[in-house]
């Protein structure tokens, strides 16, 4: 290898490409990671450092070289959010309820990655059971965000949420890629205050099986990674059918890294008018013009459409979502893994309510309280089913929505980053973060965040792309086509 | 529709988790304001809709009824706070 060049400032097609041009070797590149990630410690990204996963891995991938048995992510390493089971690591979802969990079995998309030839760097820290926009949920501190403002004050931001530890550990240059999980928008948040890429895929592209259930009916696992380019080599490794998933969609994969092409001739994008929303920063509208602008470039036409029920989206998703958690973390019990809290002379009831007080957050206490409640006798119907009937008009409307167009452009978020506590007291506010991001969630839609410039303060600001069920290309191809605009180089100053 | 203390209690008492006073108090004001902000969900007009379980349309697969794994008694068990003799452990159930 050249001295020059370092490994941890390359894209995965790079290091991918690199190390079958015989460039480097994938121990190389795994120990200019791992070293990363010592020094990238002061962020708290990663809960648990696996360098000898990601040394052997390497080591296999060079020897593979050597007998000629390349593999799609021979010689990538890559980090893992917490919520994916890794067989014979500790897996918490950031939550003390997990505390001691080792899973003896890895997730289906762990599984693939690896038997692609990836490598683990480690786990990385999360917004507990996914639960939050900010990543301050988590039981084992926050994660900060490797970017500052530029005002000369040091204050620490939010990476965003749930997926914070990857968001942060990509922008760092900790990780080239890192998979996510969105289930309101926890892949494409974060994406968009890091000044990275991801992309939640359309729902059942991705197995749900070993990742950590938070809402089973909008949990998908995407890539998250520093280019359009390389979250499609990503998710071609990660998507695919599961019959250990029963809503795994027997599709094939796509070549969509091979087919990328940001021509966007012939391809109508619409502008929802409902995305316009009061109180809106002007720079955010100022980005979002400039993505309309890159798109009718790049040869699309652009048309305003209409989603007339996106307002209630967000409530929609706060009875959805809490309902399916409380249902889904019933297991947490203390009988099978993890916490145990047995007070003295307890009987069963008494150690799983304590368990449950002691290993759960607030913040999952609060949406596992919420779900009872509206999943409860004589509320079901005017909570639950009703959020499940406006669930299927936010659906309808992206429906008619493709009579007159082919894709969405929007922000992915309403702000830039916001300072760590800035939020953290009002649920609600933090819950309204996530407004641009929800109703594709609810519809089960493919989006992606690509970065699309700096905010006056030099944050990074993201657009957000969403199509067809199953048009992960059409998503990609967008985002190339606003990637190779924007010109998006800048990168976080150093100063951890 | 709001709640009170005594609801909170009884919410969290089927949700399994154990709630002090000082919680309980918080949590009635927390939970008001987020079922304030969800309720104007009432106000949309669903006449005729219904309500969406499957987001993307999927068949239902269904397999052989065969065993696919077992055997594997002490990984299941690898992960339990306590384990005796194969099985579980809990506190005593039946006096």
């Amino acid at each position: 290898m050249s001295s020059m060049t370092d490994l941890t400032a390359l894209t995965i097609s790079d290091l991918r490409d690199g190390f079958r041009a015989g460039s480097f070797s994938a121990r190389e590149t795994a120990e200019a990671f791992n070293a990363a990630v010592v020094s990238g410690r002061p962020l708290n990204a990663f809960l648990v450092e696996t360098p000898d996963h990601a040394l052997a891995a390497a080591d296999k991938a060079d020897a593979d070289r050597a007998s000629g048995d390349l593999k799609p992510l021979s010689g990538v390493p890559l980090g893992i959010k917490d919520l994916f089971c890794t067989a014979g690591y500790a897996t918490t979802a950031a939550s003390g309820i997990l505390d001691g969990f080792v899973p003896t079995y890895d997730s289906t998309i762990t599984s693939k990655l690896f038997g692609a030839g990836a490598g683990m760097l480690g786990k990385l820290n999360l917004d507990q059971f996914a639960m939050g926009s900010s990543n301050e949920t988590s039981a084992f501190g926050n994660v900060l965000s490797p970017w500052r403002r530029n005002d000369g004050g040091n204050a620490a931001l939010a990476p965003g949420g749930s997926s914070g530890g990857s968001s942060a550990a990509v922008a760092a240059r900790m990780a080239p890629g890192a998979t996510g999980t969105d289930t309101g928008g926890s892949i494409r948040q974060p994406a968009a205050f890091t000044g990275i890429s991801g992309i939640k895929p359309t729902y059942g592209r991705c197995s749900r099986y070993g990742v950590i259930a938070f809402a089973s009916s909008l949990d998908q696992a995407g890539p998250m990674a520093q280019t359009v380019r390389d979250c499609a080599i990503l998710l071609e490794t990660m998507a695919g059918f599961d019959p250990k998933d029963s809503t795994s969609l027997d599709e094939a994969v796509p070549a969509w890294e091979k087919s990328l092409s940001p021509d966007l001739k012939g391809k109508r994008i619409g502008i929802p008018k409902e995305y316009r929303v009061d109180g809106m920063p002007a720079e955010i509208e100022a980005l979002w013009q400039k993505g309309i602008d890159w798109a009718r470039d790049a040869g699309a036409e652009i048309v305003e459409v209409s989603l007339p029920h996106t307002r209630h989206a967000l409530p929609t998703y706060y009875i959805i979502a809490p309902a399916e958690a409380s249902s889904n973390l019933a297991r947490y019990d203390g009988v099978r893994y993890g916490l145990r809290d047995l007070p003295e002379g307890a009987n069963l009831q008494d150690m799983y309510a304590a368990t449950r007080a002691h290993g759960f957050g607030a913040e999952v206490k609060r949406r596992i309280m919420i779900g009872t409640y509206v999943l409860s006798a004589g509320f079901y119907d005017a909570y639950y089913t009703k959020a499940q009937r406006v669930r299927a008009l936010i659906a309808r409307d992206f429906e008619e929505a493709w009579g007159k167009c082919d894709l969405l452009l929007t922000p992915t978020a309403p702000s830039a980053a916001f300072a760590l506590g800035e939020k953290s007291a009002d649920p609600l506010a933090m819950y309204l973060n996530d407004v641009f991001t929800v109703p594709s969630s609810l519809a089960g839609l493919p989006a992606m965040s690509v970065p699309g410039g700096l905010d006056a303060q030099g944050l990074p600001l993201g657009l957000q792309i969403i199509g067809r069920p199953l048009d992960e290309q059409g998503v990609l191809d967008a985002g190339l086509a606003i990637e190779e605009r924007a010109g998006f180089t800048t990168r976080a100053n150093r100063w951890w | 529709m709001s709640v009170d203390a005594i609801t909170v209690r009884k919410i969290a008492s089927l949700a399994r988790i154990a709630v002090t006073d000082a919680e309980v108090e918080a949590l009635v004001p927390e939970l008001n304001n987020i079922l304030d902000w969800v309720e104007q969900l009432g106000g949309v007009d669903t006449t005729g809709v219904e309500p969406m379980a499957s987001v993307i349309p999927n068949r239902q697969r269904l397999r052989d009824d065969v065993v696919t794994d077992g055997g594997i008694r002490d990984k299941v068990l690898a992960n339990a706070p306590q384990a005796e003799h194969g099985f579980f452990a809990v506190p005593k159930v039946i006096e």
